[in-house]
């Protein structure tokens, strides 16, 4: 679906077949216009696997930073990193002459060094506070953001440029960026899934937690640098996209209950379905001109999102 | 002389100081429990009973002291390795209800699981175990959320058994339970610290249950141990006054021949 539909229509049916024609066992020939293929596999697919790693990088890191935090409304915005990272591939924009293959490794030093002054700020004696640490994440995720929109001002030329990209552009297109970002994406996808089973002992609480035998000081670093890890990924190769690292683990966690060693894998399912789906409404309520995902998400993930606070008073599924 | 007949006590808590940055807030803690021993630990609010508790079981620091358990010091344990030889049973409050009872309770088997949270067999038969010890095998699947305080606190006792200690840590277990799930939850704690031979230190506020459970009570007041020995010995009128300001008269509980107190005023 995702590929089939775009600017120039390809019809599902052939979209599958031309897929299916590429596998050796295949072989299908088909009526199709030879530019056909050229679309689907040099500009649709890559950005549909794209697209998809990014959903499942929010929702993956979202439901993580949730566990992490024992608080549901926490999300890869809330403790500063996406801030930081778009900060991060904001100033490799900002410089001339640098490729733009440069821009996910500035995102993640920014998200890196991000989550480092947040976590020493947070730091009070040997251990971190989550309070303290969601404090310092939103001062410092606003410190970031104003730095970019201070950069975005004063360079004009990169100004519509950037702000796609913040909105959530998924611009990025073609087989190259996919190579250089699988790696990243699938580390710290596969990072988060191996953390669940601490996040479960961690919704004891720190203290029980500890006294179940769980080396808590270092699991905290463990799941805050595979969920930045995830979360600069897709800031960097995606752009900033609100929600779905809110929305998807709600549900997820309404319909399948709360054990994180489920809830992080299919949050990561879920992540990547929705992103695709709201991609396609991205690409397609506007036709033939192409709307920023993150504006879809916002617009479609906010009021889910207040919905779901209105449910949440009356109903216990935390 | 070496008694053969007499086992080294299970805990044991060496000249034990702890600080709250500057402040003191343990100053030269003694204490030996046995196997299948119960101490109580009483004393007012802010004596020092939790972050006695918090100190043994390595969520916070020691400052000076040593505490053993068989015989070994624990101040260099790791996490997995302390929750290997001391459990809590915290009180039952702000539980996370997205678990069922049965997943509460294996959790109990962290320090034993990988970084995975695969459970072997023997941690599989050791949570169905403290489930049945309990009484909560009946609830295996319910949510912890569905479930009653009582029962809550039950399944924290079969989380901390299912960790397979030798001493146990209570804080408050009866707290916000009313008067027939403690009067049950103190009759399973005494049988399964018989029956398991488990040496274990209970913070308790009801003075008079702490003295119909307790083999021996240790009162503290300002970080300090006041009195130490026998329910009859510790629970008088004189330690009470002095650490809790307050008049008490004590009798002999006519049916159970339990040492009673009683407000004077």
């Amino acid at each position: 679906m995702s590929i089939a539909l775009g600017a120039v229509t390809i019809p599902p049916g052939n979209a599958l077949r031309i897929i299916l024609g590429k596998l050796p066992w295949f072989g299908a020939a088909g009526d199709w216009p030879s530019y056909f293929e050229t679309i689907l596999f040099d500009l649709r697919l890559p950005h549909a696997i794209l697209v998809a790693l990014t959903g499942m990088a929010l929702a993956g890191s979202g439901a993580s930073f949730q566990g992490l935090f024992r608080n549901p409304l926490a999300d890869p915005f809330l403790i500063g990193i996406a801030s930081g990272a778009g900060l991060g591939a904001i100033i490799v924009m900002s410089i001339p002459q640098v490729g733009r293959f440069l821009i996910p490794l500035g995102a993640f030093l920014g998200g890196l060094i991000t989550i480092g002054a947040v976590y020493r700020l947070a730091k009070v004696g040997k251990i971190v506070p989550l309070t303290t640490l969601i404090l310092a994440g939103v001062a410092v995720g606003s410190f970031t953001s104003a730095l970019t929109s201070f950069l975005m001002l004063i360079s004009d030329e990169m100004i519509l440029q950037a702000m796609s990209f913040l909105l959530g552009g998924s611009t990025v297109t073609g087989w190259e960026p996919l190579v250089i970002a699988l790696p990243y994406f699938l580390v710290g996808l596969l990072l988060l899934v191996l953390g669940g089973h601490s996040l479960n002992v961690l919704q004891f609480g720190e203290e029980q937690a500890q006294q179940l035998g769980l080396h808590v000081e270092r699991v905290k670093i463990f799941i805050i640098i595979s969920a930045s890890l995830t979360t600069a990924a897709a800031v960097s190769f995606s752009g900033v996209i609100g929600f779905v690292g809110l929305v998807v683990p709600h549900i997820i966690r309404m319909v399948w209950g709360g054990d994180y060693k489920r809830l992080i894998p299919l949050s990561i399912l879920g992540g990547g379905v929705t992103l695709l789906l709201s991609d396609i409404l991205a690409r397609t309520v506007m036709a033939p001109s192409y709307l920023p995902v993150g504006i879809v998400t916002s617009i479609i993930g906010a009021p889910f999102f207040l919905w779901i606070l209105r449910r949440a008073k009356r109903e216990v599924f935390w | 002389m070496v008694n053969q007949n007499i086992d080294p006590p299970v805990l044991q808590i060496c000249s034990l100081y702890a600080n709250y940055g500057d402040v003191i807030a343990l100053k030269d803690i003694n204490l030996d429990v046995q196997r299948g021993e119960i101490v109580g630990l009483i004393g007012p609010n802010g004596a020092g009973k939790t972050t006695l508790i918090k100190v043994l079981s390595g969520v916070m620091n020691v400052s000076a002291g040593e505490v053993l358990i068989n015989q070994k010091g624990i101040s260099t344990y790791s996490p997995s390795q302390r929750a290997r030889a001391i459990a809590v049973v915290p009180q039952a409050r702000q539980l996370g209800g997205a678990f069922s009872v049965e997943q509460a309770v294996l959790l109990g088997r962290t320090a034993y699981l990988g970084f995975l949270g695969k459970p072997a067999k023997e941690d599989l038969l050791k949570t169905a175990w403290a489930m049945e010890k309990t009484g909560v095998d009946t609830l295996a699947d319910r949510k912890l959320a569905e479930i009653s305080g009582g029962e809550q606190q039950r399944v924290l006792l079969a989380r901390a058994l299912a960790q397979d200690t030798p001493a146990l840590l209570l804080d408050e277990p009866t707290n916000h339970l009313d008067l027939r799930y403690q009067v049950n939850l103190l009759k399973l704690i005494k049988k399964l610290v018989k029956e398991e031979g488990l040496s274990v230190l209970m913070a308790m506020h009801d003075l008079n249950q702490v003295s119909g459970i307790a083999d021996r009570v240790m009162l503290l007041a300002n970080g300090q141990m006041m009195a130490l020995g026998s329910p009859k010995e510790v629970l008088t009128p004189e330690n009470i006054r002095n650490a809790y300001q307050t008049e008490i008269e004590t009798f002999t509980h006519p049916k159970t021949n339990k040492h009673m107190i009683f407000p004077a005023e």
